[in-house]
C-alpha cells in the first residue's frame, strides 16, 4: 500500500508545488489538500477539501482518510498578507489543531513535515554569523510573525516529545528566491529601485524555490526526524544581490526607518515588513550542514539562486507574464476525478 | 517507505510533464554547484579589495606615525589557527588595526578582528569594519574561524573596560572577561598567542568620561581625550606615540581534548589569569626599557 498524504495549505505556492510533485510519485496513493481557498495550480488527482483557517475539521479528515503523512506548508511567514489575528489563527491555532488530530487515539499519522522559517532566529547585531539548529535567538522576538512562528515551534517540540513514534521534521527555510515565488523579499528586488538601509550592507543567504520543494519531498521520503536549516551555500552582501539583479538601491535612513516607510506603506507602494527591515540591517546566515549530512543535495547556491531569479526576470521582461491563469472549477474537477465516463489508466485512481 | 528507482512503474506522462522538481539524486560525490558570485566579500563580510585599500591607506600611519616595531613575530604561525590575545587601550584604540596590519603585511595571511557587536550596529562604520576584517565576537564565530577554517583571530579580552580606562590607569590590565577566550581556544584546539602592546595608551589618552552623554547616544563610553584639544578633527587623530609590540610564547593546551561541550571552569580561570599576568609582566618590562613615549 502506498502512502496517504495530507497537505495543509494546498492553495499556497508551496502546497500547490508539493502536490504536483507528489502526484508524479507512484508510491503515493492518496493526496488530500486542505485550504481556505481553492487551488491555484492544475492538479490531476489531489483531492481538495475546503476548511476554515484553523482546521477544526482536521481530526475528522485524519480519522476518515487514514492519512499517514502530513505536510504542514500552511504557515504564514509573510506578515504583509494579513492581520495579526488572522495569522495567529492560521499559524498557532491551525498547528494546534493539526497536532491534536495527529496525536488523537488511533491516529494513523506516522510522518509530519513542518515548513517553518529562519525568522525564528531573528536578526540582530549580537547574532552568530551562522545559526545552527540548536542555537537560540539573541533577543526577544520583535515582530508578530516571529512570535507566532516561535509559538508554532513550541507546539512542534511538544508534539515530538509526546509522540516519539511519529517522525517529525521541522524545516527552517531562509529567504526564498526563484522564478515564480512572490514574497516581500522578492518584490523588493522587483521594484525599479531596490530598498536598502543607508550605511548597512548585510550578509544574505538565499534558497531557490525548487530546493525548497525538493527539501520537503526529501524529508517526506527519507523520514529524517529533527529540526533542519534549509538554505543555499554561501552568503552574499545585499549590494551584490542588487548588482546581480541590475538594480540601483534607494537608501532609507538608518534611524526612524519605520516612520520613513509608513507613508509608502499607506500609499501601497512599498510594504516592507519589520522583519525584512531588520534583515536589511543585520542580515542572517544559517548553517545548512545538518540537512546536507542527512543526504540532501542542493541544486543552487545563494548566488546561483539569485542568478536563476534574474534569468527568469529577463525572460518575463521580454515575454510578459504568459502563464495561463488557472481557475478551479469544482464540478469539472469532480467530473475528472470521479465520473465513470472518464477512462483512467492511472494505476492509483 | 523509500522507493527504489527500479520499483517505480512508468511515470504518468501527463503529470510528469507538469512537475518542475524531482527528488535530487543522492550522489556520494556531489559536483560543485555553479556559484556566480560577482563580489569578493567572504562569509564574514571581509573583502580583500577593501582590505588591500585599507592596508595601503594605513601603511604610512603604521610606518611613519606609530613607527610600529615588532619583537617575536616569528612566534605567530604561518599556517593553522591561533587565537591572538592582546591588551587594549586608547579611546579609539589603534592597537587593533596596528596588530592586524603588521601581521597581514609581514606574514601574508588574514587576521580577523573579533570585537563588540556595537560596531555591527553602527551604520557605515560597521560595514567598513566588517569589510576590513572585523567580526562580531561570538563564541560560535570564533570557533568556526579557528577550528573549521584555521584562521588567525585577534581578541581583546578586556573589551571596552580596557579602552575606557583613564590615563592615570594606563597599562594596568583590566579583568580578562570571564575567560571565554580560553574556552574557545580549548574547544577549537588552537594555541593562544599573547601580544603585549605599548603605545596605544598614549595615542589617545582619556582624561575623564561623561557617562550621561554616552547614555544619550547609546555608546559604550564617552571619553574626553587630550586629542580633543586639537579641535573636532584632531579628536579623531591619535598622537604619534611609538608603538612597540611583543609577541609572547604561545600557550597550547595539549592535555585538553577539543570539541568538548564543557571545560573546567577553574582551569579556564587559572589559564586566563596566567595569560593576563604574562601580558602585564611583559608590559612592565617594556615600560622599564622605554625612554620616551614618542621615540620609544
Amino acid at each position: 500500500m502506498g502512502r496517504r498524504v495530507l497537505i495543509t495549505g494546498l492553495s499556497t505556492f508551496w502546497g500547490g508545488r508539493l502536490a504536483q510533485a507528489l502526484e508524479a510519485d507512484p508510491g503515493v496513493d492518496v493526496i488530500i489538500g486542505l485550504d481556505t481557498r481553492e487551488p491555484t495550480v492544475k492538479l490531476e488527482r489531489t483531492e481538495y477539501v475546503r476548511s476554515d483557517e484553523n482546521y477544526s475539521i482536521l481530526s475528522r479528515i485524519v480519522r476518515a482518510t487514514g492519512v499517514d503523512t502530513i505536510a504542514h506548508t500552511f504557515l504564514v511567514v509573510d506578515s504583509t498578507q494579513m492581520s495579526s489575528r488572522a495569522m495567529h489563527e492560521i499559524n498557532v491555532i491551525g498547528t494546534m489543531n493539526l497536532f491534536a488530530a495527529a496525536s488523537a487515539a488511533g491516529s494513523t499519522v506516522r510522518n509530519v513535515v513542518v515548513k517553518s522559517a529562519a525568522l525564528v532566529y531573528g536578526s540582530s547585531p549580537q547574532d552568530p554569523y551562522w545559526f545552527r539548529e540548536t542555537d537560540k535567538r539573541s533577543g526577544q522576538p520583535r515582530t508578530r510573525v516571529e512570535r507566532s512562528l516561535l509559538e508554532v515551534e513550541s507546539y512542534v517540540r511538544d508534539f515530538a516529545r509526546d509522540n516519539p513514534k511519529v517522525c517529525l521534521s521541522t524545516l527552517r527555510f531562509c529567504n526564498v528566491i526563484g522564478p515564480d515565488i512572490s514574497t516581500p523579499f522578492v518584490s523588493a528586488l522587483e521594484m525599479p529601485f531596490v530598498p536598502k538601509v543607508a550605511g548597512y550592507d548585510p550578509r544574505f543567504q538565499l534558497v531557490h524555490e525548487d530546493d525548497v520543494v525538493s527539501a520537503i519531498l526529501f524529508a517526506l521520503d527519507k523520514q529524517v526526524p529533527g529540526v533542519f536549516n534549509i538554505a543555499g551555500d554561501g552568503v552574499l552582501p545585499w549590494s551584490e544581490i542588487t548588482a546581480i539583479v541590475g538594480k540601483r538601491g534607494i537608501p532609507m535612513p538608518p534611524f526612524g526607518i519605520d516612520l520613513a516607510t509608513a507613508p509608502l506603506r499607506r500609499l501601497g507602494l512599498v510594504d516592507l515588513p519589520p522583519e525584512l527591515i531588520d534583515l536589511l540591517k543585520f542580515g542572517r546566515g544559517i548553517d545548512n550542514s545538518l540537512f546536507k549530512e542527512a543526504g540532501f543535495r542542493y541544486q543552487y547556491t545563494s548566488a546561483g539562486a539569485v542568478a536563476a531569479f534574474v534569468a527568469a526576470l529577463r525572460l518575463r521582461k521580454t515575454m510578459g507574464n504568459h502563464d495561463p491563469a488557472y481557475r478551479y472549477e469544482e464540478d469539472v474537477e469532480q467530473f475528472f476525478r470521479h465520473s465513470p465516463a472518464v477512462m483512467r489508466d492511472h494505476p492509483h485512481t | 517507505m523509500a522507493h527504489e528507482e527500479q520499483e517505480r512503474g512508468p511515470l504518468p506522462t501527463q503529470t510528469a510533464a507538469l512537475v518542475p522538481v524531482h527528488l535530487p539524486p543522492v550522489a556520494d560525490e556531489p559536483e560543485p554547484l555553479d556559484d556566480p558570485r560577482t563580489g569578493d566579500v567572504d562569509e564574514w563580510g571581509r573583502s580583500e579589495q577593501v582590505r588591500a585599500f585599507v592596508c595601503k591607506a594605513y601603511d604610512p600611519v603604521y610606518r611613519h606615525w606609530f613607527r610600529a616595531e615588532w619583537d617575536g613575530l616569528e612566534k605567530i604561525p604561518t599556517e593553522g589557527g591561533a587565537l591572538l590575545v592582546s591588551n587594549h587601550a586608547g579611546a579609539i584604540p589603534s592597537d587593533a588595526p596596528t596588530i592586524m596590519h603588521g601581521i597581514e603585511t609581514k606574514l601574508g595571511r588574514p587576521v580577523y578582528g573579533l570585537a563588540d557587536h556595537f560596531f555591527k550596529n553602527t551604520p557605515v562604520v560597521g560595514t567598513l569594519w566588517a569589510r576590513a576584517g572585523g567580526v562580531v565576537a561570538h563564541p560560535d564565530n570564533a570557533y568556526r574561524l579557528l577550528r573549521e577554517q584555521q584562521q588567525l583571530a585577534l581578541v581583546f579580552p578586556e573589551g571596552t573596560k580596557g579602552t575606557s580606562k583613564t590615563y592615570n590607569e594606563r597599562y594596568r590590565l583590566r579583568r580578562f572577561g570571564r575567560g571565554g577566550f580560553v574556552e574557545i581556544a580549548m574547544r577549537a584546539g588552537v594555541p593562544i598567542i599573547p601580544i603585549a602592546v605599548v603605545g596605544a595608551e598614549e595615542s589617545m589618552p582619556i582624561l575623564f568620561k561623561v557617562p550621561s552623554v554616552a547614555k544619550v547616544f547609546g555608546l559604550p563610553y564617552f571619553p574626553v581625550t587630550a586629542n580633543m584639544a586639537f579641535g573636532p578633527l584632531g579628536a579623531l587623530i591619535p598622537f604619534p606615540a611609538k608603538f612597540k609590540l611583543r609577541v609572547l610564547d604561545p600557550i597550547t593546551f595539549d592535555d585538553i581534548e577539543p570539541d568538548q561541550p564543557r571545560y573546567s571552569r577553574s582551569r579556564i580561570m587559572d589559564e586566563s589569569e596566567a595569560i593576563r599576568q604574562q601580558i602585564q609582566e611583559a608590559l612592565f618590562d617594556m615600560l622599564r626599557q622605554r625612554r620616551s613615549v614618542w621615540m620609544g
